[in-house]
């Protein structure tokens, strides 16, 4: 739908937004501070918020930072983000207890640690927002969907706030993802920081709308929207890094055995930090938990890394044992395979992959090395099928 | 809604919960070899599975856990689910201890088949290595069940020996049914008075036309490379050789992300493979 008029309201109004959403049986869930990081956590008033902090973000490191202003949405990419809301870390697929004739199953899903859905997210940055549309595509849209998170990611209601203030690991510019989303959303807010503390607040559906009008808003100013095209230009300005995507499948696909995999594998501890973080990445394994009788079952679906040997295990030995093939598999599923796949690239640019891996390893860096000398076309790399 | 039998299309998702099993109770076992049993299973609710040959089910051993296992009865028999079973590990092992009267738990069939129906009104050629022989059963059985609608139909069969060879009772009613099949063993015993060496050598045995055959290959990836090179050597079309890829499996259904070959889920997009579509992707180590 079109978005309707931009409002703006206050802190008052934020307040009153973030009971609106309670009332309407929400969890709402917001940036927090706990353990020295921006993370997902519940939220029942703008207290709850982390006022004052900002972020540093490099290839390796995160650290917060006390800003001079009360911003609460001032920090870059939080640290872990969203992605066990909608898709749990863990999740129980069903459970079972085996009688003498019968088996009787129950289907999952079981208790979530982010409280009961349905769940409000309230600043979900652009670049999360559209690793929810791939999880969308990925999880939900195909012939076999995951009804769990199809469920959950139904009912949400996302409130996405502009980014502001970029970290040094960002690159959503270049991914097309940020730093303003333009669609996906129930809420988009800007915060604004000149004069009076208040946002700019648009509906980007009937749900959204109806909620802002519950809320105390005012019709937008013009120096209120241009002070909202100040902040994204800003945003814009001040991004971190930057991934130059022409031809990046084929340049992918063609470089297979480039030595510059060897390079990454030398550096790389195949900790699965980066699979952990990125909001797109969806693998999973699955664990049987079995009572001693062996009467009672429970079938738990687990996030999993493709950085472990495990993963592409067959009888007999794995089929990527290297480091090597290990990073060249993630690298390539996100940026090339995953557009075969899915129909979308599987990076956003977030920056969380290059922020948590403990030897900096980035992304965009080693792009842009394999780019820099590249292998000859190979025609047959391409043959996926489609 | 399982889409008909002999079709390579995927049956539509059915409703419900996909990662929830089914339970069937085993109906009887038989012992193929030393590590290798085939089991018929029959739902518990009574409601048959409709599959297409090469399809595969995620075969559960309650508190066990769950593994792919390729089916291998009859596509005209929907009511009874077959398969059969190597005894590798731990879900393998204990899903070779049933015993009639036991639950296990059934979800699919999935996977894109080996559509046989494109090979009717011309030759077929079946190339099975080891356990590969059980995804290439109901093959048969769909040729024999419409056997006019074929040409020239050979199964060339490789085991490691004589004693780890598959359906041995069966072979011979398939040659008496008119299927030229042909045999061939690694490493021979006392008993045996029949070729020694790897199944790709049974090639030249096969009677065919290149210009209207359908290959069917499945076994271990090596030898799969070599039996498809040795039939478009031939002069079989790429687009007319087929092969079974078998990756690691959690879900079967596209959502795990483990049996990634490059652009494929091999789960929704396989495990069966026009050559042309994966041959330069099996030759790239450890993609
Ligand atoms: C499409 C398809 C069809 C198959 N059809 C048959 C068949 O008809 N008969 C048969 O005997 N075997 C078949 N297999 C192989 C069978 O799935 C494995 O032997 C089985 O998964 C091994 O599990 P395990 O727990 O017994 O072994 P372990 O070695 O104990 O395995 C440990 C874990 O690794 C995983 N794993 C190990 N090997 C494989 C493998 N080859 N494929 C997938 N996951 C694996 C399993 O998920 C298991 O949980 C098929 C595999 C695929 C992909
Ligand atoms: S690959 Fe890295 S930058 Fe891209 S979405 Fe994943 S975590 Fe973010
Ligand atoms: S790239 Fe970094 S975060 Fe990812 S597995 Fe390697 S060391 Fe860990």
């Amino acid at each position: 739908m079109a978005d309707s008029r931009p409002v703006t309201l206050d802190l008052e109004g934020l307040q009153r937004l973030i009971d609106v959403l309670g009332e309407q049986g929400f969890t709402v869930l917001g940036p927090t501070v706990r353990s020295g990081a921006v993370v997902p956590g519940r939220v029942g008033s703008v207290a709850d918020l982390p006022r004052g902090w900002g972020d540093r973000q490099e290839p390796g490191s995160y650290r917060l930072r006390r800003r001079d202003d009360d911003a609460l949405f001032g920090y870059a990419a939080d640290a872990i983000g969203w992605k066990a809301v909608l898709f749990p870390a863990r999740e129980l697929m069903w459970s079972g207890s085996v009688g003498p004739d019968g088996f009787d199953v129950r289907p999952g899903p079981g208790p979530s640690t982010y409280g009961e859905p349905p769940y409000a997210v309230l600043g979900i940055r652009s670049c999360d927002l559209h690793a929810v549309a791939v999880h969308d595509r990925v999880l939900a849209e195909r012939t076999y969907a995951d009804p769990h998170y199809a469920e959950r990611r139904r009912d949400a209601f996302l409130v996405t706030v502009v980014c502001g203030d970029p970290s040094g690991t960002c690159f959503c510019v270049s991914m097309g993802t940020g730093p303003r989303a333009d669609a996906g959303y129930d809420l988009a807010l800007t915060e604004l920081l000149d004069g009076q503390h208040r946002f700019l607040a648009r509906a980007g559906s009937a749900r959204g709308e109806a909620v802002l009008a519950a809320v105390d808003t005012r019709p937008a100013e013009d120096r209120d929207e241009e002070e909202s095209e100040q902040v994204v230009a800003h945003a814009v300005a001040h991004m971190g890094r930057a991934m130059d995507t022409t031809g990046l499948r084929d340049l992918l696909y063609d470089n297979a055995e480039h030595p510059r995999w060897d390079d990454v594998a030398s550096r790389c501890l195949s900790c699965g930090n980066c699979t952990m973080v990125c909001p797109t990445c969806f693998c999973t394994s699955v664990e049987e938990h079995t009572s001693l009788s062996g009467h009672d079952t429970e079938h738990w679906r687990i996030w999993d890394s493709c950085f472990t040997t495990d993963f592409s295990y067959l009888h007999g030995g794995s089929v990527r044992t290297s480091p090597r093939s290990r990073y060249r598999q993630w690298m390539t599923h996100k940026l090339a395979a995953w557009i075969d796949q899915f129909g979308t690239s599987g990076c956003v640019g977030c920056g969380r992959c290059l922020t948590s891996c403990p030897v900096g390893i980035d992304i965009t860096e080693e792009v842009a090395a394999i780019r820099a000398a590249p292998g000859p076309r190979k025609e047959d790399a391409h043959a996926t099928g489609r | 809604m399982p889409a008909e039998s002999g079709t390579t299309l995927l049956p539509p998702a059915p409703a419900g919960d996909p990662m929830v099993p089914r339970p069937v109770r085993v109906e009887s076992v038989r012992r193929e070899t030393r590590d290798t049993v085939t089991m018929d299973l029959r739902a518990l609710d009574g409601e048959g599975l409709v599959f297409a040959p090469g399809q595969f089910t995620m075969l559960q051993a309650f508190g066990v856990g769950e593994v792919p296992i390729s089916i291998s009865g009859d596509p005209a028999r929907p009511d009874l689910l077959t398969h059969t079973v190597r005894d590798v590990g731990g879900v393998t092992g204990s899903l070779c201890r049933v015993e009639p009267g036991d639950l296990l738990g059934v979800r699919g069939a999935f996977g894109r088949g080996w559509g046989v129906e494109d090979g009717r009104g011309g030759d077929v050629v079946v190339v099975a290595g080891g356990i590969g022989l059980a995804p290439l059963r109901p093959v048969v059985l769909a040729v024999l069940a419409e056997r006019a609608a074929y040409g020239r139909v050979s199964v060339l069969y490789g085991a490691r020996s004589p004693a780890e060879m598959l359906f041995t009772d069966e072979l011979d009613t398939w040659t008496a049914a008119g299927l030229d099949v042909h045999v061939i063993v690694d490493v021979a015993d006392r008993s045996w008075t029949g070729r020694v060496g790897v199944v790709t050598e049974l090639l030249p045995d096969a009677a065919f036309d290149p210009d209207r055959t359908l290959g069917l290959v499945c076994g271990p990836e090596l030898m799969m490379r070599y039996a498809a090179a040795a039939l478009t050597d031939r002069g079989v079309e790429p687009g007319r050789v087929r092969v079974s890829v078998e990756r690691n499996m959690r879900c079967g259904i596209g959502l795990c992300g483990h049996c990634q070959l490059r652009g494929h889920l091999v789960c929704v997009d396989g495990p069966v493979f026009e050559l042309d579509r994966i041959g330069p992707l099996l030759t790239v180590r450890e993609l």
